[in-house]
């Protein structure tokens, strides 16, 4: 629980990492991109709040113990969800994957939630890993990068025929929120691999699974905001517009959030800190005391104490089976029934 | 004010990051310093994921001027991974506007610090397209598609800017879909407007309807208020990525900070 001037929110976290991106696990001959990579992690950081950042050193690898403060101690966090990410191309052991993630769950398993991947170019060797690894750990939900590149692939789409086997798998294995990441893009691609039009697709052919888009689609949220107007299924995950936007360009956050509010609406919409990229605490600190700035933003939805809670944490707890305890629910959180069927603007 | 109108699929087939009429006007300017000329130049270079010029946007890290007039600018992003493909653009763009400056001689454009800097630096010196720096990662023609979807959120997000500011002195949204391009105001907003119209081939002659859909059509009546909601979440969507890449570049630099304009 977080308290805040003598109230207490229930907090879900469904953004989190625990990596390793110190130069021993690098790959040999990929050093530079492994060192890029992390790098331009870290220059995130220096988006939110001086006093927050840290030394790139300890940006690399930071501790389980640094883990366990940033996340339960200080922000109070009561149910984290790790997103794993491999890219084994550049970081040996991986920078942070399933299995590095699980040491924590192992110790906090009722606190910690780990989500696996899959890639449909993986074909049926990867449909078997997928199987072992739900039952390894308990996968509730995966982390899929679209545009990563495999074996000469330069990225799949969500639509593409060979993921039907993977979706009908992650049914059959009780796996029903999908995470994309549909969000900033860092290789040489010619496709336009944070074009979110697949997800609609898949949402659409995939009605009893959740597409929880990470980091709205930056930097097209009209697409996205378009796309969720139009499938009940669909959800955003705010990781990025709450760790680079609200400290950094206020302003500008205001103005997304009301969007985000608009479209896609407050029972859709999960909090995610990104951490360790930021620390959960300043951002559900500073997102309890958040309203729009002035009578300038008005045509946006109105926010209330309510909305906060949805968005930090009932949502994700409705999504992934968490128990709220007793007097901190509220009606309507991640509601499939307020999707409507709109025209798409002229503007898509 | 007169544009020359092409078909779409005309100006798709040879679109570039500058309009016709920047050109002639970077390329209009002659005699006093050479290097102020170039960076004259360098600020018709739009950023074509966010349509603001790279020189506001504080991405020309050095530009520097022989008296034979050799040029060597050395541009700078926010991240050293940011997408090669718009890396790729700027340069290129770059390279091409500054090269049409009277009295520049040779033309070297380098990315600082940047993963793929070695690659997309020597294939635009050797004039050798996206292609040349990636082979067998990419096509040419995509990269230009990319580009295209985005000059049409510009065009959107833009014109949005416009019709809010309309409506704030009071002009009635309705007369909105009546105006037509002479009676737009004279900014820097409505003029790349014209810009964005005439690199994708959308007509832009005085008589032509001031706001149009991404393909150029009029906006009808009935769909304006969905239009206008839907032109500001474009244009919120590009002010956000741009937000986040002027922080980052601010932070990787140790830049002073600039005010929010929003």
């Amino acid at each position: 629980m977080y308290e805040k001037d003598g109230k207490q929110y229930f907090i879900v976290d469904s953004h989190i990492h625990l990596w390793d991106a110190s130069p021993e696990n690098w790959v040999k001959g990929a050093e530079a991109y492994a060192k890029g990579w992390i790098e331009c992690f870290h220059a995130y950081q220096s988006l939110g709040p001086p006093e927050t950042h840290w030394s790139i050193e300890k940006f690399m690898k930071y501790s389980i113990e640094d883990f366990e403060k940033d996340v339960f101690q200080d922000a109070g966090v009561d149910h984290g969800i790790f997103q794993s990410t491999y890219l084994k191309e550049w970081y040996a052991t991986g920078f942070n994957t399933a299995a590095q993630n699980s040491q924590l769950v192992e110790k906090y398993p009722d606190k910690l939630i780990v989500n696996g991947r899959w890639d449909p170019r993986d074909g049926d060797a990867g449909l078997r890993e997928l199987e072992a690894d739900a039952e390894k750990y308990k996968l509730q939900g995966v982390k899929l990068y679209t545009a990563e590149w495999n074996d000469g692939s330069r990225g799949y789409t969500l639509a593409d025929d060979t993921c039907k086997p993977f979706f009908a798998k992650c049914k059959e294995l009780g796996i029903k929120n999908i995470h994309v990441h549909k969000g900033p893009t860092i290789w040489p691609l010619d496709k336009d691999a944070f074009d979110p039009k697949d997800v609609d697709i898949a949402a659409t052919e995939n009605p009893e699974l959740n597409f929880i888009i990470e980091h709205v689609g930056l930097p097209r949220i009209e697409d996205f905001c378009f796309m969720a107007t139009q499938e009940p299924n669909v959800y955003a995950g705010l990781s990025v517009v709450l760790g680079g936007l609200m400290y950094a360009r206020p302003r500008f956050f205001a103005k997304v959030m009301g969007e985000l509010l608009f479209w896609v609406g407050e029972d859709k919409m999960l909090f995610g800190s990104d951490y360790g990229i930021w620390e959960p605490k300043w951002q559900i600190d500073m997102f309890l005391d958040w309203d729009y700035p002035d009578e300038s933003y008005s045509d946006y939805p109105r926010v209330n104490e309510d909305t906060r809670r949805k968005i930090l944490g009932l949502n994700a707890a409705k999504l992934y089976g968490i128990k709220v305890p007793e007097g901190f629910d509220v009606a309507g959180a991640a509601a499939e029934d307020d999707a409507q069927l709109v025209e798409e603007p002229a503007s898509a | 004010m007169s544009h020359t109108a092409s078909t779409h699929q005309e100006a798709s087939s040879r679109m570039t990051g500058i309009s016709a009429s920047a050109q002639a006007e970077a390329e209009s300017r002659r005699g006093g310093d050479l290097r102020e000329r170039v960076l004259d130049a360098l600020g018709h270079v739009y950023d074509p994921e966010l349509d603001e010029p790279i020189t506001q946007l504080r991405f020309v890290a050095s530009c520097v001027v022989s008296p034979d007039g050799d040029v060597d600018i050395m541009l700078r992003l926010p991240t050293p991974q940011c997408a090669p493909n718009f890396a790729f653009l700027m340069g290129a763009d770059s390279r091409r506007v500054v090269r049409q400056v009277e009295g520049v001689r040779n033309v070297v454009i380098r990315f600082e610090d940047h993963y793929t800097g070695d690659e997309i630096n020597s294939a635009l010196n050797e004039g050798a397209g996206f292609m040349g720096a990636f082979p067998g990662e990419t096509e040419d023609d995509d990269l230009e598609a990319l580009r295209e979807i985005f000059t049409r959120k510009a065009l959107i997000g833009r014109q949005g800017t416009i019709c809010e500011g309309l409506i704030k002195q009071g002009v009635e949204p309705v007369g909105l879909v009546e105006m037509t391009v002479a009676e737009l105001p004279d900014t820097p907003e409505a003029k790349r407007v014209l810009e964005l119209r005439e690199m994708l081939g959308i007509p832009a002659d005085s008589s032509a309807p001031a706001f149009v859909s991404p393909n150029g059509e009029a906006v009808a009546p009935a769909q304006l208020e969905r239009w206008l909601r839907g032109a500001r979440l474009v244009r919120v969507s590009l002010e956000a990525n741009g937000s986040i890449c002027r922080g980052l570049l601010q932070g990787r630099h140790n830049l002073a900070a600039e005010p929010e304009s929003a």
